[in-house]
């Protein structure tokens, strides 16, 4: 569809982009004011903080609740849908999953897929291997429309194509949709939009979407969106895949009630979006529309390791609203792009290492100043600063350490010297006497001290001892030490 | 071992397990949390016909209350106003039977009859609007809960650039808690419901509201308040002459 090729980036780079991204004015006023937004939307959503705290009481237990039983809920899950006429697939990686969507292209002789909004499926780079295999995929989420047209990768959770202005847009259209003329006008360009993917519902021989919440009890797949897109994909083709982390099923329909009231609120400021849509079902006999397959790929990718540590299991209590990324003052500064990878923000920097490995994201759960507004609007209370140091000790925990749950990547951040140092700092400070003598030595040896002392001095004067130490000081006043 | 078995096999080997009571408490917790804030009084049907339809025209609706004899009338000759010359309806339901008697020749009433593969195309191209009846509303929220059905099946609501709801006052709700619970929706779901609070929509150019993404530009919504003309019609506003 786009004669750009995707830009596939690497967290890897994180640092390089975000210093980039950090002297773009304009990409920097982007963010800002679309931040400033969804903040504004989200608080008049909750007017009253007591029910807020309530509400967000509510919304963890319900996550813990179907975390604590998530084998047995996935087993219900999978039974009520088989019995609805449902095919439920596992995988447990993104290769995994893949593989089981073209399977299904292929044995329905499929060429052209539309999607509803879907992160897991951005997270497995779908598209992209579909392509490669002959089937086109379409993008059919207005914001992730004009993110695929641009040859590019979203850059927030909920509004993909946040990064970009109208005359971005208006741009994109003029050249890549045949007998646009250029317009600023928002009303005009979502009707081109339409127009353009009209056509794409109706012929399309799939329809993909993702799954906000699962319901174990009924077998329902509750699906929230605004524009239509959603429902038109899972509603005119033959066939509708829905792709789903496995950490997003709940026990029972009804405590679905309190976790959708958090997500349109928490993520876009609304008390409910223009479309709830529950299927529990593909077509049944005597229907005359609705998908007659109707295939469920339940993805891994990662999710059992922050599964198996008790602490970081609340990883998956995540509801996708992207309230973290809206109150985050790095976020906000560097956007979404700068992460390199599909979950931006908070809720990525501690999402990601389990997806890719600790390795290949060494550098993101340092990219936060701890001030800890994400752990404050997180509709389910999600200790994201906490997990956030937690990820930090594991990267900088000896590669080769044996613990209970290690993680992939364990050690990515290990240097032997800064080891050393801490181990010789925690040990001085632990024994009187070798404190003393570290005193001793350190107030009359600091004309010694290097001036260039590994990262702290790239942003900062050298640490230096004191001519004397606050003990020598106190005692020459006469008080005990 | 298969994906499935290796990943019930990871979980399992963390899975704390749970108290078995542990869900009814939980039930209890939300149960308690929506009623406080609904308030002990059972709600009065003209407050939420009101509620319902503030909710509504805030999301950009036409919302109006109508009497059971008055709204087929006001609707026909509201559609020929609008343009509307092919309208999906069920005939075998009541409503749209009364409504499709008083339909104007300009007007003509199109019945979902076939399988949605056998006019894909007329029915993407060709129709301007789809009219249902709802199973119930959402007041606080301004929602119609529809249950999509062999006559009136999902793509009426979705497909025309115009979608018309029906819904009886007296099926209202005051919020989602109240719907599921008094509906029974744990007793088994139909394989779709979907709950509509207003036109299609999206903001997804910089943050700038527009109408009419993909589904619906427009969404009237009649609320029916009773047999004949009661002082309900005054608490809900109607149709402006």
């Amino acid at each position: 569809m786009s004669d750009q090729p995707l830009q596939f980036v690497t967290p890897g780079d994180f640092k390089a982009r975000a210093r980039a991204a950090l002297d773009d004015p304009a990409l920097r006023q982007s963010f800002r004011g679309a931040m400033d937004f969804l903040q504004g939307k989200r608080t008049s959503q909750f007017p009253d903080d007591t029910e807020l705290q309530q509400l967000r009481d509510l919304g963890e237990a319900v996550r813990r609740h179907a975390l604590a039983q998530l084998p047995a809920l996935l087993e219900q899950l999978e039974a009520k849908l088989s019995a609805a006429g449902v095919q439920v697939h596992w995988a447990e990686t993104a290769a995994d999953a893949n593989a089981i969507v073209l399977g299904i292209a292929q044995a329905n002789h499929a060429r052209r897929v539309i999607k509803g909004k879907s992160m897991a499926s951005e997270e497995i780079e779908l598209n992209h291997y579909l392509a490669d295999h002959g089937v086109d995929c379409i993008e059919s989420d207005m914001g992730e429309f004009i993110v695929q047209l641009a040859g590019e990768k979203p850059s927030h959770i909920v509004m993909p194509a946040i990064h970009k202005t109208r005359g971005d847009i208006a741009e994109l259209f003029e050249r890549h949709i045949p007998g646009t003329r250029y317009t600023e006008d928002v009303d005009e360009l979502i009707q081109t939009g339409r127009r353009a993917l009209r056509r794409a519902f109706a012929e399309a021989d799939i329809g993909l979407s993702g799954v906000n919440f699962a319901a174990a009890d009924t077998g329902t797949l509750w699906l929230v969106e605004n524009e239509g897109n959603g429902r038109l994909s899972t509603t005119v083709p033959d066939t509708h895949v829905a792709i789903m982390g496995i950490e997003k099923v709940v026990e029972k329909l009804e405590h679905i009630v309190p976790l959708s009231s958090l997500l349109t609120r928490s993520a876009t400021g609304q008390a409910i979006t223009t479309y709830f849509n529950l299927i529990s079902g593909p077509r049944r006999d005597g229907e005359r529309d609705g998908p007659r397959e109707l295939h469920l790929v339940l993805l891994d990718n990662g999710r059992t390791q922050a599964y198996a540590d008790e602490q970081l299991r609340a990883t998956l209590q995540c509801i996708r609203c992207g309230a973290c990324m809206n109150h985050c003052p790095v976020y906000t500064r560097i956007g979404g792009h700068a992460y390199g990878t599909t979950y931006p923000g908070p809720i990525g920097k501690i999402i990601s290492p389990h997806l890719l490995g600790l390795d290949a994201t060494a550098d993101l759960p340092t990219a936060s100043t701890l001030c800890g507004a994400c752990g404050e609007v997180c509709p389910v209370r999600i200790p994201i600063p906490q997990l956030l140091v937690r990820l930090r000790t594991e990267a900088n925990r000896k590669p080769d350490e044996p613990v209970a749950h290690p993680l992939r990547g364990q050690g990515a951040n290990y240097n032997r010297a800064e080891d050393l140092v801490w181990r010789f700092w925690s040990g001085a400070f632990a024994h009187p006497r070798a404190y003393r003598a570290f005193r001793w030595t350190a107030t009359r040896l600091r004309a010694l001290t290097p001036a260039k002392q590994m990262g702290w001095t790239q942003h900062r004067t050298p640490l230096e001892p004191a001519p004397r130490s606050l003990s020598d000081l106190l005692r020459a006043r006469g008080q005990p030490e | 071992m298969s994906a499935r078995d290796a990943i019930l096999a990871r979980l399992r080997a963390a899975a704390p397990g749970v108290a078995a009571n542990a869900a009814p408490a939980l039930g209890a917790r939300i149960d308690t949390h929506y009623a406080a804030r609904r308030g002990p009084a059972a709600p009065d049907p003209l407050v939420l016909a009101q509620t319902m339809q503030a909710a509504l025209a805030a999301s950009h609706a036409d919302v109006w209350c109508a009497s059971a004899d008055a709204w087929p009338a006001q609707l026909a000759a509201r559609l020929a106003d609008a343009g509307v010359r092919r309208l999906l309806l069920d005939p075998a339901r009541a409503e749209s039977a009364a409504l499709a008697r008083v339909l104007p020749d300009a007007v003509a009433p199109v019945p979902f009859d076939r399988p949605i593969d056998a006019w894909k195309a007329e029915l993407f191209d060709t129709i301007d609007a789809g009219f249902t009846v709802a199973r119930s509303g959402i007041a606080t929220t301004g929602t119609v809960v529809l249950a999509p059905d062999a006559g009136t099946p999902r793509t009426v609501s979705l497909v025309p650039p115009l979608h018309i709801a029906l819904v009886h006052a007296n099926t209202l709700h005051a919020d989602l808690h109240a719907a599921v619970h008094a509906e029974r929706w744990h007793a088994g779901m139909p394989t779709n419901v979907v709950l509509v609070s207003g036109p299609s929509k999206t903001s997804d150019i910089q943050q700038t509201l527009a109408y009419g993404a993909h589904g619906p530009r427009r969404l009237w919504v009649v609320i029916v308040t009773g047999p004949a003309a009661e002082p309900a019609a005054t608490a809900c506003q109607e149709l402006p002459r």
